[in-house]
């Protein structure tokens, strides 16, 4: 493999580099499989090469202890450094591949880094929850409030004085499913948005991310008065949770991750700042990754479900049944694996 | 790169170990590296995602005259597509090249750098993991693009004090690399990452297996021996200096480093036979150097003694 003459290892008058040019073999075919592995072109390398991987590692990573200590080859330290740290990368680099790295996460890894945060999601829930309250009570006493609370594209008929007809007749069906997915795509692009971005502002101490919870709660909190001032409560509970029971869950999650880095930056514990901080960033990303999964269901749920199911009790059925399933999934599931874990 | 002697900027270097207790010098990217790579990721983005825009206008328009309708089936299915093309381009862009072997998008490729789990003070290495990869990407809109569009608002006064308020705030997310020693964005304090040099440089040949190292010239059968004194006045900096322009072989620079060496012994010198003189004197300050390293005995360079 060496390009050299048999003969250069006693030609170089210097030891360092007859210990170089003794181990360079080994060196060349680390780089050969390292660059092969770079390039993704895992299928190429023979099995071999694969079990040759870690000893050849280990012998470059001695050899350059070795240099280090008694050559001056600058060049050749430099090259072996990088070789080392390219190997590194590869032998405990992130091997497991999508597909595996998916089938541990919906197989539990998500449903613990969501317990993992459940401080937070009491924390996001409340809260949610105050939000809704406020926005009730602000419209309730001053309707002037509800154009600054709901955004000016959703007030094309469910405003203030409203008859009862109008408002059930914006909770109708379509008839028909077309148009519908290019609504459903438009809400789970808007959506996923919003949630990373509570997501990304927990970063600021949180405080950014209970706001942004606060004013959507709020703009639901009001239109929830106006559904209710014409007894339709049940009706827009209904229509509302098809989806909603899983958005405002993924949206509950998004704020709780937000949250729990804000929180573990505000107050680090025993740890220091920075480790514990991106523990918390690592484990919130589990739960933002399950975030968006969840919108692209309640995109789904909300243009298809909800504008083509139009009685109230199958509404509230599939909402509910959501529910259950998200709860269970997060709470119940895979508890026996995290004893094992921890 | 011929110049095979990498410069690093000592500030910049951080030793982590590795599971075998192996010491791995990390370099932490420059700034100016990082801003390259991030302008070349978003030029290839926009410009794809126009591209994917004009291929769909394009076809979108092909249906438009075969049927006539705009909402047709077909047509929604255009707009769907690109409404998910445009929202996994832009979020998925980084996360998909960052999980890869490289960890690197194509524009840090280029500038030779690549997102590295960060090794906690007094913790050994530790691997990128995926939640890592995602957690660094989520935080990326609001570290740049709040940070513009609140300082394009903000002067014309429409948003108020609270947009001015708004702009500087957001103006820290995006100044926070310059606020720590290892040029941390938010993205990277969140996910444990960093970002570090990964050069890939070549093998260069061994320089005392050439003819010149011997001693003796090729050119003109002189034998060059120096005496203890003659390579007592130089240390390993000025080893590497010699190293790096023997390896660039540029006559120019030789003949003034060969001027400078016999400047400094006392010798007189000639021309025509500076490569054998240089590699001669590069293998016996090398091998006395090198000799003293084994009795634990270093020169940094001609200063010290």
């Amino acid at each position: 493999m060496s390009d050299l003459a048999p003969d250069a290892i006693e030609a170089a008058i210097l030891r360092s580099d007859r210990f170089r040019l003794s181990r360079e073999d080994d060196w060349r075919r680390l780089e050969q499989i390292v660059r092969r592995m770079e390039t993704g072109r895992l299928r190429k390398l023979s099995d071999e090469d694969v079990l040759a991987l870690p000893a050849l590692y280990r012998t470059a990573a001695s050899s350059l202890a070795v240099a280090r200590e008694t050559s001056l080859d600058a060049a050749t330290i430099a090259w072996l450094e990088s070789l080392v740290r390219r190997a590194w990368f590869q032998v405990y680099g992130p091997r497991q591949g999508f597909a595996r790295w998916l089938a541990g996460f919906l197989g539990g890894g998500l449903s613990r880094a969501v317990r993992a945060i459940w401080p937070d999601i009491l924390i996001a829930l409340a809260v949610m929850i105050a939000g809704a309250v406020a926005g009730w009570l602000l419209v309730a006493q001053d309707q002037e409030w509800y154009w600054s609370l709901v955004p000016s594209q959703f007030t094309d008929t469910r405003v203030p004085g409203a008859s009862r007809e109008v408002l059930l007749q914006a909770l109708g069906t379509e008839s028909s499913a077309a148009g519908l997915s290019g609504f459903a795509a438009y809400l789970f692009q808007n959506n996923a948005s919003v949630s990373i971005l509570a997501f990304a502002l927990g970063f600021a101490f949180g405080i950014p991310t209970l706001l942004i919870l606060l004013k959507e709660m709020a703009t639901l909190g009001a239109m929830l008065w106006l559904f209710a001032g014409q007894g339709l409560t049940l009706e827009f509970a209904a229509w509302l949770s098809v989806h909603g029971s899983t958005e405002l869950f993924a949206i509950l999650l998004a704020g709780a991750a937000g949250i729990h880095v804000g929180r573990s930056m505000a107050f680090p514990g025993k740890r220091a700042l920075l480790p514990a901080t991106a523990a918390a960033g690592r484990r919130a990303a589990t739960v933002m990754a399950g975030v968006v999964l969840m919108l692209v269901v309640a995109a789904v749920l909300e243009a298809f479900a909800r504008e083509l199911v139009g009685q109230t009790w199958d509404r509230l059925l599939i909402g509910g049944a959501m529910l259950l399933f998200w709860l269970a999934y997060f709470f119940a599931f895979g508890r026996s694996a995290s004893a094992a874990d921890a | 790169m011929t110049g095979a002697v990498i410069p690093y900027d000592t500030k910049r270097r951080r030793e982590v170990i590795t599971p075998e207790g192996i010491a791995l010098t990390f370099v932490v990217a420059s700034r100016a590296a990082r801003f390259g790579a991030f302008i070349l990721d978003y030029l290839i983005l926009t410009f794809g995602a126009v591209a994917l825009t004009f291929l769909i206008a394009w076809v979108a328009g092909g249906l438009r005259a075969l049927d006539g309708a705009a909402t047709s089936g077909a047509g929604e299915f255009l707009g769907v597509s690109w409404t998910l093309a445009w929202f996994l381009a832009w979020n998925g862009y980084f996360i998909a090249f960052e999980l890869g072997p490289r960890g690197a998008t194509p524009g840090k490729r280029a500038a030779g750098i690549r997102v590295a789990a960060r090794a906690a003070p007094g913790e050994g290495a530790a691997r990128l993991t995926a939640e890592a990869v995602i957690a660094r990407n989520l935080l990326r809109d609001i570290e740049f693009f709040m940070p513009v569009i609140l300082l394009m608002s903000a002067p014309t006064g429409q948003t108020g004090a609270a947009g001015v308020a708004g702009a500087l705030w957001f103006l820290g997310f995006m100044l926070f690399p310059f606020f720590n020693r290892d040029a941390l964005r938010a993205g990277d304090v969140v996910a444990g990452t960093w970002v570090v040099e990964a050069p890939r440089p070549k093998l260069p040949q061994a320089l005392s297996t050439a003819v010149g190292a011997r001693g003796t010239s090729e050119v003109t059968g002189a034998r060059y021996r120096f005496g203890d004194d003659d390579l007592a006045v130089y240390g390993e900096h000025e080893l590497q200096t010699l190293e790096r322009v023997l390896r660039d072989g540029n006559p120019a620079a030789l003949a003034s480093v060969h001027a400078a060496i016999c400047r400094k012994i006392g010798w007189h010198p000639g021309a025509g036979d500076e490569r054998a003189f240089l590699e001669a004197y590069y293998a016996q300050l090398r091998s006395r150097l090198e000799g003293g390293m084994r009795f634990g005995r270093r020169k940094a360079d001609k200063f010290s003694n």
